[in-house]
């Protein structure tokens, strides 16, 4: 009688039990849907109303058409800003990425005067706004008589990812591989062919996480290239002075093509490298 | 090739700490010689003085008669076989061992050719194409000598290279170890911490401890006559013995020990010839103590047997001497007696084999 009772008893808890896990874990997806919702919802508002059939790009959706994107790939100076920007970032990119590797090689590899302060004084500009250092640049290019171009842009955006590579690549530089590097030496290579063949190869996820990672940020970067650029524009100022005239959905149009390749260049991070250094 | 390594004095000092301190040291061209002792006993910088990576704070070193202060690793003849193997990771086997070869400037269908046959040497010629990763610890071993010695070295050096390895495998290396310094003939300089590897591998053993040479000379002539206490504990269990010189003879002496008087020949007296008064410690390995039947055994009284364990070759076990029962001694009985704890047995030893030092 007793057993039957306890039996009993434990059935109840076993059903309160298998109601609070359902609960639980129903409030968990709901938690879940509401953060993406509310990362996502923008983008995809954006990129649905890129493909209005309608002059507003507000609801209601009228209807599903190509005019937009048609629109801006007519758009001459729109087209002009996509390579302009491009260039921008893939070359700020490249210059940021050499200068963050040898700097955290230096840094990683040999006793420098006061290192922790220079590490310091390399990542300090990530602390600073962006608009902070873009009027900074403006003072110092102006006292030089360097007229703004894409250039400029570039120097401004190597200043903000220079931070973002060193940091990046001196986190993947490990003690593991002074003995490598050792042996590369003892084998008779000299210090640039260590470097060139041996260090920088080894590091390659990471430079190139750096990379990526630099170019997405210079892709969307307005700030700077607004106050250092003048007649070449890159694309979020081209973006910026057209949404001046007003609403329209091109700009929705060229807005998801610029997610579109920031979500690829992440794809290709993802596939290309974190993927392969999960196999090694 | 291969070329003969001559240290002279070296002496390598971190602020007050002597990593290294005074050692002297002759290696024949073509010998194996191991480099033995405890962590922190100056190998690893020894070797590291070797290779050129560290500079001696005083002393020098000859490779093949030349001296090489202010040479660096790249320019001596030597190469290091690391611990961690140090292979790039991101290079396949060949090229990997090709290295050394590319950096001479060897053209690509040439280097191509030595490493396959270095591979070859090795045993992997057919992972070849492979990276590290996909490889075994023992296979990542062969591939790092492989590539040590594609860049024809004088001396190779290893720095405890089979230390990652398990039982098993250790022991299988050794002897492929051994085979290849047999079939290249270059002088090898191992470091390691594990005796019996020493003794596996070694065509002279060097004992350090703190710094100094504790003991030099074949795997044998060490484990039989230690030159040192150290030396002695270090290459395998041993029983040390107080005793006392009582009368020295031109050929032998009489020691007095808590378990009984030993005659030992004179030769076995480690410091020198015996004069009577000397304290003395016998070192007497468990596999020395013997049958009482024997008839060079010394006969030593009774012990009781206090524990015993089986390990296969032989019976190990603590005695207590009847004449000294605050003494424990290890003693290894034969494989097929009958051993009972409690068991009172007769206690004998073979003076041959027993060595004596000066009291520490």
């Amino acid at each position: 009688m007793a057993f039957d009772q306890q039996a009993r008893t434990s059935d109840v808890l076993l059903h309160q039990g298998r109601l609070k896990r359902v609960l639980g874990s129903c409030l968990s997806w709901l938690y879940l849907a509401c953060i993406y919702g509310f990362i996502f919802l923008p983008v995809a508002v954006l990129v649905l109303f890129s493909f209005q059939d309608g002059r507003l790009p507000v609801p209601p959706f009228n209807g599903f058409s190509l005019q937009w994107y048609e629109a801006v790939f007519a758009d001459r100076k729109l087209t002009a800003a996509l390579a302009n920007s491009f260039l921008v970032a893939t070359t700020s990119s490249v210059v940021a990425c050499t200068l963050g590797f040898l700097a955290a090689y230096a840094l990683a590899r040999y006793k420098l005067p006061g290192s922790a302060l220079q590490r310091g004084l390399l990542i300090a500009p990530m602390t600073v706004s962006y608009l902070i250092i873009a009027l900074g640049l403006l003072a110092v290019l102006n006292t030089f008589g360097i007229r703004l171009s894409l250039w400029t842009v570039g120097i401004g955006h190597v200043v903000i990812n220079l931070p973002l590579c060193f940091a990046v690549i001196y986190a993947s530089m490990g003690d593991h591989h002074i003995n490598i590097e050792r042996a590369a030496r003892d084998l008779g290579a000299s210090d640039f062919k260590v470097m060139t063949l041996v260090t920088a190869p080894m590091l390659m996820p990471s430079i190139m996480a750096a990379f990526f990672l630099s170019v997405t940020f210079s892709w969307d970067e307005f700030i700077i290239a607004f106050l250092l650029s003048r007649f070449d524009v890159t694309l979020p100022v081209e973006i910026w002075s057209m949404l001046r005239s007003g609403l329209n959905p091109k700009t929705n149009a060229i807005g998801s093509l610029v997610f579109l390749v920031s979500v690829a260049v992440l794809l290709v991070l993802e596939l290309a490298l974190f993927g392969r250094s999960r196999k090694s | 090739m291969t070329a003969s390594v001559s240290i002279r004095n070296a002496t390598k000092t971190y602020g007050p700490f002597k990593a290294l301190d005074d050692v002297s040291l002759d290696i024949d061209a073509g010998e194996f010689i191991v480099l033995l002792g405890p962590s922190g006993c100056g190998k690893t910088t020894l070797l590291s003085i070797l290779g050129g990576f560290t500079t001696p704070t005083a002393g020098s070193v000859l490779i093949g008669g030349k001296d090489m202060a202010g040479v660096a690793p790249a320019s001596r003849p030597t190469t290091t076989m690391f611990q961690d193997y140090a292979l790039f990771p991101h290079m396949r086997l060949i090229d990997n061992v090709g290295f050394g070869l590319r950096m001479r400037g060897l053209p690509k269908s040439e280097r191509d050719d030595k490493a396959m046959g270095f591979l070859d040497l090795v045993g992997l010629k057919s992972a070849a194409r492979k990276k590290p990763h996909e490889l075994s610890g023992g296979q990542r071993q062969r591939v790092a000598l492989a590539r040590a010695l594609a860049v024809d070295p004088d001396v190779l050096l290893l720095d405890e290279p089979l230390g990652a390895l398990d039982l098993k495998l250790r022991r299988q290396m050794q002897d492929e170890l051994k085979a290849i310094q047999k079939r290249v003939g270059t002088t090898f300089v191992h470091v390691t911490h594990d005796q019996e590897e020493a003794m596996a591998i070694a065509d002279r053993i060097v004992v350090m401890n703190q710094g100094k040479v504790e003991d030099l000379g074949a795997p044998s002539e060490i484990y039989m006559r230690p030159k040192s206490l150290f030396s002695a504990g270090f290459m395998g269990e041993v029983n040390f013995l107080q005793g006392r010189v009582r009368e020295a003879a031109n050929d032998s002496a009489r020691v007095e020990t808590p378990v009984g008087t030993v005659v030992l020949p004179a030769a076995n007296f480690i410091s020198g010839k015996p004069a009577p008064g000397d304290h003395v410690t016998l070192c007497i390995r468990p596999e020395h103590f013997c049958e009482a039947a024997s008839h060079s055994a010394v006969r030593l009284g009774e012990a009781h047997i206090t524990s015993a364990a089986f390990f296969g070759t032989h019976f190990r076990c603590h005695l207590a001497p009847m004449a000294a029962n605050e003494l424990s001694l290890v003693a290894h009985m034969p494989q097929a007696s009958t051993v009972t704890p409690g068991e009172r047995i007769p206690l004998a030893l073979d003076p041959s084999a027993v060595t004596a030092l000066a009291a520490a």
